[in-house]
């Protein structure tokens, strides 16, 4: 390049525009596009969602005049077409961590506060972008695999209609727990600032601590499980309400609590700790 | 403008910049040396909001950077850790920062062709050379075309046509009334880019004033003279004002205080012979070492 320095930098007229949380946003959306990693998570994320669920869908079919009279009656059509959830949560709760945890493994995290000094934004921006971008794929995988399902089990008449009661909340239940999953992620791993640690510590709260509970004496688990957040949200995905657990409104809420406690201890020491 | 106000930073009791104050003005490069671990990266984070002080300030134009409404346009910022994501790529890291304040893509296509990665730009950044890394983060720093830059040694990984080229990047944006502060551990690369230095060692600071002040100053040019009637020559040297050291030969003076040609003149109005004259100086590394050899860190010797 011949092009002297003098020729390319000739003016000096300031471009004006402060820091907006619509800007924050939308810098956050080219963020979450451009990475491999992300748009592979959430393609995962969908796949899984649906796959599994109809995975499921049609081994019930195929095994059904064999099932007994018990399982006949214990089956619900809903739920078993959701069952993806329990391995797409992983990779939504692990999106969830990568989205920060990428920024304070690489240094990009300095980059972005120093653009946005205020710090408080930059989070906000990255809950609003990640959760809505997942709340809508999740959305919709839910009902894609719902639909899909249910024709699965209309060979042998079994399934349920959308307006039944409790399973449009159901449906939506799904992709909001995701979503739920994802920000609590986000916000571990904002206060551990190390995508590996906040990984293992969103396993250990969503998958292993039910585990370790129902080892307890049976008259302390039922105090217990119902509040542990895994439990609490995915009363939001049952059609058929078990007495023992919260109610699927009272669970969705629980679980909403701990993320916004998380979020609020994840924006106190963001703007704390020095980065 | 940049002022730093009795700066302290202390990290688990230990004091990385203690007590800094200075000013760094518009319209010139301002270099900020000192060695290794003296606090210089500290002091920038510092500057930037990215690190909190333990106590006094540093402020850009009299502001608090955390409390700026348009920080990438009122601070330009290259930092020493490559702070970009290794998995996207220039293009995208640059439209990213850009969005938050709202500046047109075309800026950035404008800062791209400006710092010479264009061929690059669309590729990820985990797969940049050094110099191309220092290149974007110099594109990063002009993104909002800031009346301040903040360079943390902005040389580094450069090839030879690159260091130029950032030399002439920097004086260029001072000449057009800018305040670039930049940091480097290189004595020789500061005194040919700087006008004006700030010099810390250990935290504190050493030296504030022009670079060819330091220079001499830290150099202490002295002149040698050798002349056979030494022992009458140093009385009337002394007479003048300078400082006369004798050294192991007797026919040899060491002359401080004096610059070589008056030597020579006194000598030559009292007729007394001289077969050599001149001004040493110690090089500028040396110099840099001799002034900052207190304060840094770690030394070699066992203590």
């Amino acid at each position: 390049m011949s092009t002297s320095t003098t020729d390319v930098v000739p003016t000096y007229v300031p471009l004006k525009g402060n820091v907006s949380f619509a800007g924050v946003l939308g810098s956050e959306w080219v963020k979450l596009r451009s990475l491999r990693s992300t748009v592979w998570s959430l393609i995962a994320a969908v796949g899984i969602l649906i796959g599994l669920g109809l995975l499921f869908s049609f081994a019930i079919v195929s095994r059904w005049d064999r099932l007994g009279a018990g399982e006949k009656l214990r089956f619900d059509p809903t739920a078993i077409t959701l069952r993806g959830v329990f391995l797409a949560q992983l990779a939504i709760g692990v999106l969830g961590v990568l989205i920060i945890g990428g920024e304070f493994a690489t240094g990009m995290i300095r980059s972005s506060l120093a653009a946005v000094p205020r710090r408080t934004p930059v989070l906000l921006g990255k809950a609003v972008v990640f959760g809505l971008v997942t709340w809508v794929l999740m959305t919709a995988s839910a009902f894609i695999v719902y639909f899909a399902g249910q024709a699965v089990f209309s060979q042998k008449h079994v399934q349920s209609a959308i307006s039944d009661p409790g399973v449009l909340r159901a449906v939506f239940g799904a992709g909001i727990y995701l979503t739920l999953i994802g920000l609590l992620g986000l916000g571990i791993a904002t206060l551990l600032r190390n995508s590996a640690a906040a990984i293992s510590t969103l396993v250990a709260i969503v998958l292993i601590v039910p585990i370790l509970v129902s080892f307890l004496p049976s008259n302390w688990v039922i105090h217990i499980d119902k509040w542990l957040p895994s439990e609490a949200g995915m009363t939001m995905l049952t059609v058929r309400h078990d007495p023992a657990q919260l109610s699927p409104l009272a669970g969705g809420l629980v679980l909403t609590g701990y993320v916004v406690v998380v979020m609020g201890f994840a924006i106190w020491d963001l703007k704390r700790r020095d980065v | 403008m940049i002022s730093a106000v009795g700066l302290t930073k202390e990290y688990g009791g230990k004091k990385a910049v203690d007590d800094l104050t200075f000013t760094v003005q518009p319209g010139i490069v301002t270099g900020f040396l000192g060695p290794n671990g003296a606090g210089k990266s500290t002091t920038m984070r510092m500057a930037i909001g990215l690190a909190e002080p333990t106590s006094g300030s540093i402020t850009v134009n009299g502001q608090a950077y955390r409390g700026l409404k348009a920080p990438l346009h009122e601070v330009g910022a290259l930092l020493e850790a490559r702070a970009v994501h290794t998995g996207r790529s220039a293009y995208n890291h640059l439209l990213a920062l850009a969005r938050t304040h709202g500046i047109p893509a075309k800026r950035v296509d404008e800062v791209i062709e400006l710092v010479g990665i264009r061929d690059v730009a669309r590729k990820r950044v985990g797969g940049f050379s050094l110099g191309m890394g220092q290149r974007l983060g110099v594109a990063v720093a002009l993104l909002g075309d800031p009346a301040t830059l903040i360079l943390d040694e902005p040389v580094n990984g450069l090839d030879p046509e690159g260091i130029r080229w950032i030399r002439d990047l920097l004086r260029h944006l001072a000449s057009q009334g800018r305040t670039v502060f930049i940091s480097s551990h290189l004595m020789a690369e500061m005194s040919q880019t700087a006008e004006h230095l700030i010099v810390v060692g250990r935290g504190h600071l050493v030296a504030d004033e022009p670079v060819q002040a330091f220079i001499e100053r830290a150099s202490g040019g002295s002149v040698v003279v050798r002349s056979p009637q030494a022992s009458q020559l140093s009385p009337l040297l002394v007479a003048a004002g300078a400082q006369v050291v004798t050294t192991s030969e007797p026919t040899v003076l060491n002359v401080t205080a004096m610059e070589a040609a008056q030597v020579g003149e006194i000598a030559g109005h009292n007729q007394l012979f001289i077969h050599e004259l001149f001004t040493q100086r110690a090089s500028l590394e040396e110099a840099f070492m001799e002034l900052t050899a207190d304060d840094v860190e770690f030394s070699g010797s066992a203590e």
